[in-house]
């Protein structure tokens, strides 16, 4: 069984032009332990699938689906305090700015003791144990000290690392990371990928990544979906979508690269002549401030 | 014969952090002596990680601070913007372009009057030519006449940093500071904005001081490159010197961090996985 099905989602946005149109019926499906990228570009509504999982889109989104099961369960089905009880514990999620997502005014262990707090019921001594452990296991130096640091007092990497350690707090059967290492340097974003990519095989926890960045697909993951204004273009294992891209879309992305640059010039995306499906083109007339 | 446009020799820059009460005062050696040279249409790429002292070297570079030592040449004159002020001769030979296009605009600023700006300040051009100059400028960063009087929050991010880019082309500049130019876009924007900066290079012989800490545009983009560590240049060279022999292991962990998206290491990877 799946650990996470979606069939046909929908996701539309109410704006003063009418319903906009941010993901238009895409299918995805994880199996548990396994790690799973999705590309794009931004506004290919690819961070937009999933906080519908989440259930975070605001109330202007409509959110739409064949099927959207967690673990056997519909969520769609769910009440919203249902709903609770499984996204932060079964489900979490890492967002792109771990300096943004953290609350300022609370440290590090306070948040990462209100997830135990929440979901698992611990007590006071239990938590800051587990706590202490988390910190450990998430590459903290100091575990003791840190949990008492401010989020402006830990650099973006640490930040990032807490917002991991919250993440995997209650053991979650499935971790979606949206652009996890964009806003880090490059020693620091091997560093989180490693982590990511380790504690995803310790746990055998599903891993989603969302991301731009090629050379992190091509390190991290085992399946690839491809996804470019808000439709799926391409969905292969690793291995085949860099050999073999199947889409014209994969391979512009591909090309973009600067490290396949052949001559003097970077291929773009508008250079592969890509044409989207003429139904794309129709709904989709918001479009032309592209660049 | 080229012509050398930046010289920088023992460049060192120190921040006094203040104390407070119970709290001595303390120096932060932020640039600990660097020296480049840059020719003429050339592009020297400066590497390293935040904190490393980058981006105090470009705006030392771009008269934006003084340097505590050290000399600095543009053009083959000294310049020394603590002791002698900052001339709009200067001004005009170096420009620089900011890493976040979507800070650097003043919102309530049209299009228009962004490009216009620099003319203003540093120039004596009257109004009617300042804004022919500013439609050319638009024409030629790939841009039209119907974005002069939008407003910066009407454009997408790679646009944004078109804008930038033409400001700082308004005056011509000799040398073109550009701090992590293309880290905040997306991959195919940024494949844009990359042959758009390398189609300006060759149209005006500029010259570029290119910081960013993504190796992959670095060696697309540089002829020179140099790896900042700890306020440190650790290695300066050709291109295809540092990046086919690097010497210091700063410079060897940084190429080992950067992802590599060729069948051959998925295929290792995937080897790995398995036998694990």
């Amino acid at each position: 069984m799946p650990l996470l099905e979606i069939k046909n989602l929908t996701v539309s946005f109410d704006t003063a032009a009418g319903p906009f149109m941010a993901v238009q019926g895409i299918d995805l499906s994880i199996e548990p332990r396994e790690v799973l990228a999705i590309v794009g570009e931004s506004g290919s509504g690819k961070s937009v699938a999933m906080l519908a999982v989440m259930g975070l889109l605001p109330n202007t989104a409509t959110v739409k689906a064949d099927r959207m099961a967690f673990d056997g369960v519909d969520l769609l089905e769910l009440s919203p305090s249902e709903r609770r009880k499984i996204v932060g514990k079964d489900i979490s999620m890492i967002f792109q700015e771990p300096i943004a997502s953290l609350n300022p005014c609370f440290t590090a262990g306070f948040q990462i003791e209100e997830v135990l707090r929440f979901h698992m019921g611990m007590d006071r001594a239990q938590r800051r144990a587990r706590a202490i452990e988390l910190m450990k296991l998430v590459g903290i130096a100091d575990p003791e000290e840190r949990l008492n640091s401010f989020p402006h007092q830990m650099s973006g990497g640490q930040c990032q690392r807490v917002m991991i350690a919250i993440a995997i707090a209650c053991n979650p059967k499935l971790l979606i990371a949206d652009e996890p290492t964009t806003a880090l340097d490059v020693t620091i974003q091997k560093q989180i990928l490693d982590l990511l990519v380790g504690l995803q095989a310790k746990y055998g926890m599903g891993l989603i990544m969302i991301t731009h960045n090629m050379g992190v697909v091509a390190e991290t993951a085992d399946r690839v979906i491809v996804q470019y204004k808000g439709r799926k273009m391409e969905e292969a294992d690793v291995l085949s979508l860099f050999e073999q891209p199947m889409s014209n879309y994969t391979r512009a992305l591909l090309s973009a690269l600067p490290e396949n640059a052949v001559g003097d010039r970077l291929p773009t995306i508008s250079d592969m002549l890509f044409e989207p499906a003429p139904s794309a083109a129709a709904t989709q007339p918001a479009t032309g401030a592209a660049p | 014969m080229s012509v050398t446009v930046l010289e920088g020799k023992n460049i060192v820059r120190d921040y006094h952090v203040g104390g407070g009460l119970f709290r001595p005062s303390r120096t932060v050696h932020a640039v600990k002596g660097v020296s480049f040279s840059v020719d003429k249409g050339k592009t020297l790429a400066i590497v390293g990680e935040s904190g490393c002292g980058k981006s105090t070297l470009a705006r030392i570079i771009t008269l934006i601070d003084p340097a505590t030592a050290g000399e600095l040449f543009i053009d083959g004159n000294k310049v020394d913007i603590a002791r002698d002020g900052l001339t709009k001769e200067m001004r005009r030979k170096v420009q620089i372009v900011f890493q976040n296009p979507y800070g650097s605009l003043n919102p309530r600023q049209k299009i228009g009057d962004v490009l216009g700006e620099p003319l203003l300040i540093n120039t004596d051009t009257p109004a009617d030519e300042r804004r022919d100059l500013a439609m050319k400028m638009l024409k030629k960063v790939g841009l039209g006449p119907e974005h002069y009087n939008r407003y910066p929050h009407m454009f997408s991010g790679g646009q944004r940093q078109r804008i930038a880019i033409a400001r700082a082309l308004m005056l011509n500049p000799s040398l073109l500071v550009l701090d992590e130019p293309v880290s905040a876009l997306d991959l195919s924007v940024q494949a844009q904005v990359l042959n758009l900066l390398a189609d300006l290079q060759d149209e005006f012989e500029l010259t570029y001081v290119f910081i960013s800490h993504d190796l992959s545009v670095v060696r697309y983009i540089a002829d020179d490159v140099m790896v900042m560590y700890y306020g440190e240049a650790v290695e300066y060279g050709s291109r295809d010197e540092v990046f086919a022999d690097p010497k210091h292991s700063y410079t060897k962990t940084l190429f080992a961090a950067t992802p590599r998206a060729d069948v051959a290491s998925i295929k290792a990877r995937l080897a790995k996985k398995k036998a694990a």
